[in-house]
């Protein structure tokens, strides 16, 4: 029972390399000629979709109303945040070793920090997609902007978004449990002595 | 005396007389109307949004196509070109497929489609392809059927009327094809009536290929100068065995209707054709010069191309014992099917009162003893009686085509006295009879013909309609009626109209064909010469008086869509690549002024149309799909200028001024 802290915080900083394994969010749009609905999912390092064409047809769709081209090279986020979470796992494992309860809090609330930021970032990212209009689209509605939810559903024209946490974010949810119950538990066992 | 009984009888004559005016009134005899009580409707309704249990494939017959039903509705999905110029989807028109109907007599954009024949495997359909006879111009057509476009079409050389095809083997080894009307073998200028001594009939083996279905013809049969009619190949235990029908043995070629129905009986020629591969590997083939058109569509360059072919093997049932025989079968055999355990061998004999059955196992003890009534040019005649399994009496008028249940039955259709009867294999009694309107000619239940019929419903495909639908002229459609066979009685529950004459059909359970089912071509795998994977890629170029456009499209604009530069006389080719990778969104393509169909481009595609421009002026091209709320947007204009013009190429796309 002594090494269990010590294993979560193992699990804490191991987890993390699910994001390589699986998106972290999906947006998905539905429409009457999309049933089955269109869907983009985010990486840490990459943007897929449903299908192959998935990122090219949401384009065509957004082009209507002058949304502009989700293009991967242009997203620099994508490039530096897998650095970040490599960095992440190194700092996990190196407080596993030194085993240490305060380290585990400091580094769960590291990644809660980083966390946010990311989320913010995500924020931003969709708030500009959402509001930065080109004059020239064909359609234009005065007022109308068309920034997808952060998480949950919203109806935007004549689509309806869906936007939520996949795998990968479920992962990062497991790391900062695992992180915050090996101190947790870690401090429980002091008291008790 | 006698005066009363004269007056007596004008009397009653005049009474008769007068009377006949109520009589007459009594209308058409019963039974004709085919009215339904009961639950019909709900049984054949697929609400909205729903999908139909089976596909049905039916033969446009001479519209040279196949239509596509969804049964038990009987919805018309799609219409598959195959034989026949299609301008709605630009087939034959466009320059990628107008080689597929290349033959030795040219460019021939029609024929007449009859058999149908899913492609199977150990004896079921697996719903990889379809495969369809051309009559007229003797050629076999295969279908992929994850794309429902014609990807082959082989010529088949020394035929005339190429009818009794293509009906598979067990596992798709071969489709065959044997000639309806014997020619000169080899062709030549000969008289007429030299017919017996000039003339032959074959009997061809075009062999698929287990992976890419790719056709070639492996051998040919060469028999006596009869009319090969259909065809059908054994399965379970006859499975090596193709039997074909043939009428006129009487070997007569004018006024037929009565010459080629004299003889008493007519031949079904048994072709063991694992033997022929035997001899074929011993050498006995003849290498016989030919000439027949190849035709294969290529799905990466999205290009059909076309190759002469210059031999055919031949084989001579004299020089190889055992390859042929003929089953003797009453009065002009029509068709000839084999029930799903191979035993039996079902002989519609057209114009007979009884219907023949032969037993396969009979068939070989009679070989093995010898139980032969002389021969035909090397080809020993089977004694009727020591093939003969059952006899069904007195069925009905005018026998045609027999379908199964896999439960033991056997579905007949009777042309002149216009119905379906079912009967029992083994006991060869008649169970049921329903009328069909009218003159059914084949019938169809899904798997019929293969070791695993579904025996769930029953399609009758009629020649006539007559009064069945609101008129349309002297042409009036041809229809199909649904039966529900699951019970011990046949059921008329549907009746639909259909596309071209429906000759035979085929259907098949609706998830083997949704699971392989393409939604678009990957633009990635697109190798056509001409293609532009991009816009970057788009381009004018001009060699001579040729000017090659390479175009795409994707919503909702060409690129490019102002082009100038062009000159009467150029013959101008428009490259134009889909580049959308969705599903359901092609774009269309058509030019004013261009002599042709328009283009009709599947996402991830390249198609090509000629434009020959005849005069000066600015001529505008447009989307003729409606691809999205911008359609009406999607179009562009061509320059052209006088033949001695010096107007410079240019080209482009949102530019004041393209270069």
């Amino acid at each position: 029972m002594k090494s269990l802290p010590r294993l979560l915080m193992f699990v804490a900083a191991l987890s993390l390399l699910g994001l390589f394994a699986f998106p972290m969010w999906s947006i998905t749009l539905y429409a009457p000629q999309y049933p089955d609905g269109v869907t983009m999912y985010i990486w840490i390092n990459k943007l897929s979709g449903s299908t192959e064409g998935t990122l090219q047809n949401i384009n065509i769709l957004n082009h209507y109303v002058g949304m502009k081209m989700i293009e991967p090279e242009s997203i620099p986020e994508l490039k530096y945040f897998p650095y970040v979470i490599y960095a992440m796992v190194a700092l996990g494992l190196l407080v596993a070793l030194i085993n240490k309860k305060n380290l585990f809090l400091v580094w769960t609330i590291l990644l809660v920090v980083l966390c946010t930021a990311g989320i913010y970032d995500f924020y931003l990212w969709e708030y500009d997609y959402g509001h930065n209009l080109s004059a020239d689209a064909p359609i234009s509605i005065p007022g109308m902007a068309y920034q997808p939810p952060l998480i949950g559903r919203k109806a935007l024209l004549n689509f309806i978004a869906d936007s939520w946490p996949h795998i990968g974010g479920a992962f990062v949810g497991v790391s900062m449990l695992a992180g915050f119950l090996a101190w947790w538990l870690r401090r429980r066992e002091t008291q008790q002595v | 005396m006698k005066s009363s009984f004269l007056l007596k009888t004008i009397g009653g004559f005049a009474l008769l007389l007068a009377l006949s005016i109520f009589l007459s009134g009594c209308g058409k005899p019963t039974g004709t109307g085919g009215a339904l009580s009961g639950d019909e409707a709900a049984q054949v309704y697929v609400a909205p949004g729903q999908y139909d249990e089976f596909y049905a494939f039916m033969s446009g017959g001479f519209s040279g196509q196949i239509g596509v039903y969804g049964l038990p509705s009987g919805r018309l999905l799609r219409v598959i070109p195959i034989f026949s110029v299609d301008p709605e989807k630009g087939y034959g028109f466009n320059e990628e497929t107008k080689p597929m109907l290349n033959t030795s007599f040219g460019f021939v954009p029609w024929d007449d489609a009859h058999h149908p024949e899913l492609s199977q495997t150990d004896g079921q359909t697996d719903g990889r392809w379809i495969f369809i006879n051309g009559n007229n111009t003797p050629r076999i057509a295969r279908v992929d059927l994850s794309t429902f476009e014609t990807a082959e079409i082989i010529e088949i050389p020394n035929s005339g009327g190429n009818h009794s095809s293509p009906f598979t083997t067990e596992n798709t080894e071969y489709v065959v094809a044997g000639t309806r009307f014997s020619i000169p073998y080899p062709q030549k200028d000969v008289a007429i009536n030299t017919y017996a001594e000039n003339f032959k009939g074959t009997l061809s083996f075009i062999s698929v290929d287990k992976n890419s279905g790719r056709m070639d013809v492996a051998f040919q049969v060469l028999l006596p100068a009869f009319d090969y009619d259909l065809a059908h190949s054994g399965k379970g235990n006859s499975h090596g065995w193709t039997f074909f029908t043939s009428y006129n043995t009487e070997q007569s070629s004018t006024l037929m209707e009565v010459n080629a129905s004299k003889n008493d009986k007519d031949y079904i020629a048994a072709v063991n054709w694992k033997k022929a591969e035997e001899y074929i590997k011993a050498g006995k083939g003849h290498d016989i010069p030919a000439n027949y058109a190849h035709n294969v569509y290529d799905e990466s360059t999205h290009m059909a191309t076309s190759t002469m072919k210059k031999t055919v093997k031949v084989l001579i049932p004299s020089e190889c014992p055992g390859l042929v025989y003929f089953l003797p079968t009453p009065k002009s055999p029509h068709g000839v099917d084999v029930d799903p355990t191979g035993e039996y061998i079902v002989g519609s004999g057209k114009l007979a009162a009884d219907l023949t059955v032969h037993s396969f196992t009979k068939m070989l003890s009679a070989i093995e003893k010898k139980a032969f009534d002389g021969e035909v040019d090397g080809v020993p005649i089977i004694k009727y009686e020591e093939v003969v399994g059952g006899v069904v009496t007195k069925p009905g008028l005018g026998p045609l085509h027999t379908e199964f249940d896999g439960k033991g039955y056997a579905y007949t259709t009777f042309f002149i006295s216009s119905e379906v009867v079912k009967w029992k294999l083994g006991t060869w009694e008649v169970v049921d009879r329903q009328p069909t309107f009218y003159s059914v000619g084949h019938l169809m239940i899904p798997g019929g013909d293969s070791k695993k019929p579904d025996g769930k419903y029953l399609v009758a495909l009629n020649k006539i309609t007559k009064d069945r639908y609101l008129p349309t002229g002297p042409e009036l459609t041809q229809s199909a009626q649904l039966y529900d066979i699951s019970g011990d009685k046949m059921k008329l529950i549907l009746d639909f109209p259909t596309i071209g004459e429906p000759h035979y059909a085929q259907g098949i359970p609706a998830s083997r064909i949704i699971e392989r089912s393409k939604k678009f071509y990957k633009i990635e795998e697109n190798k056509h010469p001409y293609r532009a994977l991009g816009e970057k890629e788009t381009k004018v170029e001009r060699k001579g008086n040729e000017v090659h456009v390479y175009m795409t499209t994707i919503r909702s604009h060409f690129a490019p869509d102002n082009i100038e530069g062009v000159k009467v006389g150029d013959k101008v080719y428009f490259h134009v690549t889909n580049l959308e990778q969705d599903w359901d969104v092609p774009h269309g393509f058509a030019m004013q002024g261009a002599t042709t169909a328009e283009l009709l481009i599947m996402p991830g595609q390249t198609e090509t149309m000629l434009w020959e421009p005849k005069r000066e002026g600015v001529f505008p091209f447009y989307c003729t799909d409606f691809c999205s709320a911008l359609h009406q947007e999607m179009q562009g204009y061509v320059r052209v200028s006088a033949a001695n013009s010096n107007t410079p190429l240019k080209w482009g796309l949102n530019v004041k001024d393209p270069s």
